[in-house]
């Protein structure tokens, strides 16, 4: 009786359903699955182009890392997904801590891409690089002032500083670096600081900081490079010239260097695709395609002698914290737990 | 509320039914299947606590409790001002306008929360354009002068309140216009002002459809993550996440989640013991002409002013701005693959609110029939998805669905040597399960308010003549309450139009909704490159919203003409 009752939508509902299902992919020669962090938007282009020079059909899911390395595990060897791509190296190590990528054996990417931005056991690559600079108000803040991030907690900049909330995983890595770099005490006393020196309470994005900075609502800003870089060509004339009126101060120059964070890419253990899902980590390590993250996300290419795009020129060269990227990941709960402390929002 | 437990299931001993039928064993199975991805996050409470647990209440625990709570009270006044006034203006009042008002009210339900949240704050915020405008005039900078800070807990309270109390304004207007005018007769000739009649018979006779409108309203609220996330707010869902996946600790998050819960269940509970034992089935069947009240002067004013408000702030400003940015990024929406993301969409939301509808029909009548604690706990646990964020839905279908999957693939492996692969994950049947999880409360709670106004001696009367359960249903009750079918099918539709996380992680490749388009924008901070997607969303749900308000309308026996 029950079945007569939804007999209808329940037909209609399985013949969408198999409407629906018919053209996803199968998984035959010339195709590579792909759960990408990394908005569908922001690599569409690129792997367009991969399919056009290839014959590789590319098929995206687009989701945050955390869900998709969820949906990976709990997937298993059926999951049909060959690569994982995320926007930052502690996602990618904590996908090689859960078993769900495998190491891969490629000259080509040894060669193309730095030891400090790949994994040493080849388990991912990293593929373009942004760094979390200090950005201040040109004419307000004399860039002398500035030394490192850790002088962010002095009282000087009482009240001056906006960045985003702690739960952003910017941050997070961020505060994993520092608690590397100096250990957990120090760094717990850093943030109290930090938050004391807060000109408004955590909220919004990257993004916001700047705009908020360019406003007049605090000196100092902390954001991605990369947001920068889109606002200084953006189409919106607002937009630019908020940007316009920011200096970007690379801290930590004399130690260990401005924190930067990688995107990157690894083959998935039970891939079923796994020379197309190289190939196409190969292609994203090609002198073309690093060009284009340069152009059009405005990232820094990962391979030496790939040209950086005109904005990032004129920021200036710097010197990168060179930890181990994925060490950062090991330290996130700890960071997180640090901010709860600290009073971080 | 319910028909009277005894009585029936002493008339169901003695049927004719010798074997256990269809309802008795397919609705408890179909309310176990749909709870399942609730009780799979519950049962990491039962995880053993970590020191994680320890940690969060010794720092932000106290944080997240008081501001969900403040929210949560906030959002329950908000809306209550909002959705009851305009709905008693708009259904016993006569003053120009108001066949206007009587749907446009409604459009605030297709605006996303987090996109109006991201829209004011382009607008008003200190870097916005409004501000920044003021500062040209004045010459004031930062800290010389006062403006009411958009993110911030007062600011997602007003958020909230404008796209959530078409909920109490939809099912109050819905009891207003139910209400048999005779009641209210009685009570003017007793000597009751119209405002005493308000307030001491058609508002107390309104208050189960008000409550529901407002539990709604609520649990959306303790759900709603992208706004509180975008304005900064530490809440028990942004803990949650925080928890689940900065912490790395998903049993202390369910335990957070399961804190969540309780609110809802101190509801729930407060809600039924405030009714106890009064019944709101309706006692008389003669309707008339609702004589509205004429306004004139100060009060059409008045009356005028409270029903643009909201449609001003809750729809004609934020979708302005969309429109404004929309126009200015013609490459994002003026291409064919826009039209897929359109049709995804649509699709995908039909097919949710027919099944909904469908499993909360089923569901609402097995209870009517064989209200039994076990029944009635699963639904009520099945209708629990409601109040918990998409993400964690997403995770608690997830997990079983992979579960089966690879467990039939095992067997066919060892058995046969061939591989099934995954059969239901990754495909759109979990993401369309997940939206029935997800959305059942609000099929569920209109399908049982007006299964709820069918005096149950017309099942009596219907099943002595020889009826079977099926046809009570299919030929009687389902014609009665066809407005609250159609009512509960739009607002699933509307709602899975809107629904984001669970879409951004149960999809299959290659498959794009506007909403996730959207979200992926915004997120980024293109608010002006997202805004063709939110403002498509938002024109797909107006028309099943008109469609409701007529609906409303109409299912009022004796009423005039339809809006």
């Amino acid at each position: 009786m029950v079945k007569a009752t939804f007999q209808k939508p329940a037909a209609l509902f399985v013949a969408c359903a198999l409407a629906f299902t018919l053209p996803a992919p199968a998984l035959a020669q010339g195709e590579v699955n792909v759960y990408s962090a990394r908005q569908e938007a922001l690599i569409k282009p690129l792997m367009d182009e991969f399919t056009e020079q290839t014959g590789i059909r590319v098929n995206i899911v687009s989701a945050q890392a955390d869900a998709l390395l969820q949906r990976l595990r709990s997937e298993g060897r059926n999951t049909p997904a060959d690569v994982l791509i995320t926007v930052d190296a502690g996602n990618l190590n904590s996908a090689k801590a859960a078993g769900v990528l495998r190491p891969i054996e490629s000259a080509v990417l040894n060669e193309a891409i730095p030891e400090s931005y790949r994994d040493a056991e080849g388990y991912w690559y990293g593929l373009s690089m942004r760094a979390r600079p200090i950005m201040y108000v040109k004419g307000k803040v004399d860039p002398a002032d500035l030394s490192t991030y850790e002088a962010l907690a002095d009282e000087k900049w009482r009240r001056s500083i906006c960045i985003r909330s702690s739960s952003n995983v910017y941050n997070q890595s961020m505060t994993a670096s520092m608690i590397i770099a100096n250990g957990e005490a120090e760094t717990e006393s850093w943030a109290r600081g930090l938050v004391a020196n807060m000109a408004r309470p955590p909220m919004g994005g990257d993004r916001d900081q700047i705009r908020a900075a360019a406003a007049g609502q605090c000196d100092l800003a902390i954001a991605n490079t990369y947001y920068l870089g889109q606002m200084l060509n953006s189409d919106d004339n607002a937009e630019r010239t908020a940007a316009q009126s920011i200096g970007v101060f690379w801290p930590n120059q004399d130690d260990r260097g401005v924190h930067v964070n990688v995107s990157g890419a690894g083959v998935v253990t039970h891939s079923r695709n796994t020379d197309n899902a190289v190939r196409l980590i190969e292609f994203m390590a090609s002198d073309s395609a690093q060009r284009w993250y340069a152009e059009a996300n405005q990232e820094y290419p990962v391979k030496p002698g790939v040209e950086w795009s005109g904005t990032l020129t004129e920021l200036g060269e710097f010197q990168a914290d060179a930890v181990n990227l994925g060490m950062l990941g090991d330290f996130n709960a700890a960071a997180v737990r640090l901010m709860d402390r600290a009073g971080w929002r | 509320m319910r028909t009277d437990p005894v009585s029936r299931q002493g008339w169901f001993s003695s049927s004719r039914l010798k074997r256990p039928d269809a309802w008795s064993l397919g609705v408890p199975l179909i309310a176990a299947i749909l709870a399942l991805p609730v009780l799979v996050i519950f049962a990491h409470v039962f995880i053993p606590a970590s020191d994680v647990w320890l940690h969060l209440r010794q720092t932000v625990l106290q944080d997240y409790v008081t501001n969900s709570l403040i929210l949560m009270a906030g959002v329950g006044v908000g809306v209550l001002l909002i959705g009851i006034p305009t709905a008693w203006l708009v259904s016993m009042c006569d003053f120009p306008g108001r066949r206007l008002f009587e749907w446009a009210l409604l459009l605030p339900l297709a605006m996303p929360a987090y996109i109006i949240a991201y829209t004011y704050t382009g607008m008003l915020d200190f870097a916005g354009p409004v501000q920044t405008q003021l500062r040209e005039w004045t010459g004031w900078g930062w800290g010389d002068y006062w403006f009411p800070q958009i993110r911030s807990l007062p600011g997602a309270i007003i958020m909230l309140s404008l796209v959530l109390y078409p909920y109490v304004y939809l099912l109050s207007r819905a009891a207003f216009l139910e209400q048999s005018v005779c009641v209210l007769e009685v009570s003017r000739t007793l000597g009751a002002g119209p405002w005493a009649g308000f307030r001491r018979v058609a508002l107390p006779l309104a208050r189960p459809a008000i409550i529901t409108g407002l539990s709604l309203a609520l649990m959306e609220t303790l759900a709603d993550y992208g706004t509180v996330q975008y304005f900064g707010i530490p809440t028990f869902t942004t803990g949650i996440f925080r928890t689940w996946f900065g912490l790395g600790d998903p049993g202390a998050a369910a335990q957070l989640a399961g804190i969540m819960m309780t609110f809802v269940l101190v509801l729930i509970v407060l809600e039924r013991y405030s009714r106890r034992r009064a019944r709101f089935h309706h006692t008389s069947a003669r309707y008339s002409r609702l004589p509205r009240y004429r306004l004139r002067g100060v009060h059409l004013a008045g009356a005028l002013v409270v029903c643009a408000l909201p449609i001003i702030l809750g729809f004609v400003i934020p979708s302005g701005q969309l429109l404004q940015w929309a126009l200015r990024t013609p490459h994002m929406w003026m291409r064919p693959e826009f039209l897929g993301l359109v049709w995804n969409s649509v699709s995908l939301a039909a097919i949710a609110a027919v099944l909904a509808v469908a499993l909360a029909l089923v569901l609402a009548y097995g209870k009517r029939l064989r209200p039994s604690l076990p029944v009635n706990g699963a639904v009520r646990v099945a209708g629990m998805g409601y109040a918990i964020p998409g993400t964690v839905i997403a995770v608690g279908v997830m997990l079983p669905f992979a579960w089966i999957d690879n467990t039939i693939d095992g067997w066919m492996r060892d058995a046969f040597g061939i591989s099934t692969g995954l059969i239901l994950s990754g495909t759109l049947v979990a993401l369309v399960f997940s939206y029935c999880v997800r959305f059942l409360a609000v099929s569920l709670q209109t399908v049982e308010a007006g299964l709820a106004k069918i005096k149950p001696s017309m099942d009596d009367a219907a099943r002595s003549l020889g009826t079977p359960p099926r046809q009570v249903l299919s030929k009687i009750h389902m014609p009665i309450m066809r407005g609250s079918l159609l009512t509960a099918l739009l607002l699933v539709f509307v709602d899975v139009l809107k629904e984001l996380p669970a879409t951004l992680i149960l999809r299959p490749f290659n498959f794009n909704t506007l909403a996730v388009r959207a979200f992926e924008l915004a997120s980024d901070e293109r608010l002006a490159d997202s805004a063709s997607a939110a403002l498509a969303i938002v024109l797909a749900g107006i028309i099943p919203v008109i469609l409701i308000s007529r609906t409303i309308s109409r299912s009022r026996p004796g009423h005039d003409t339809p809006a």
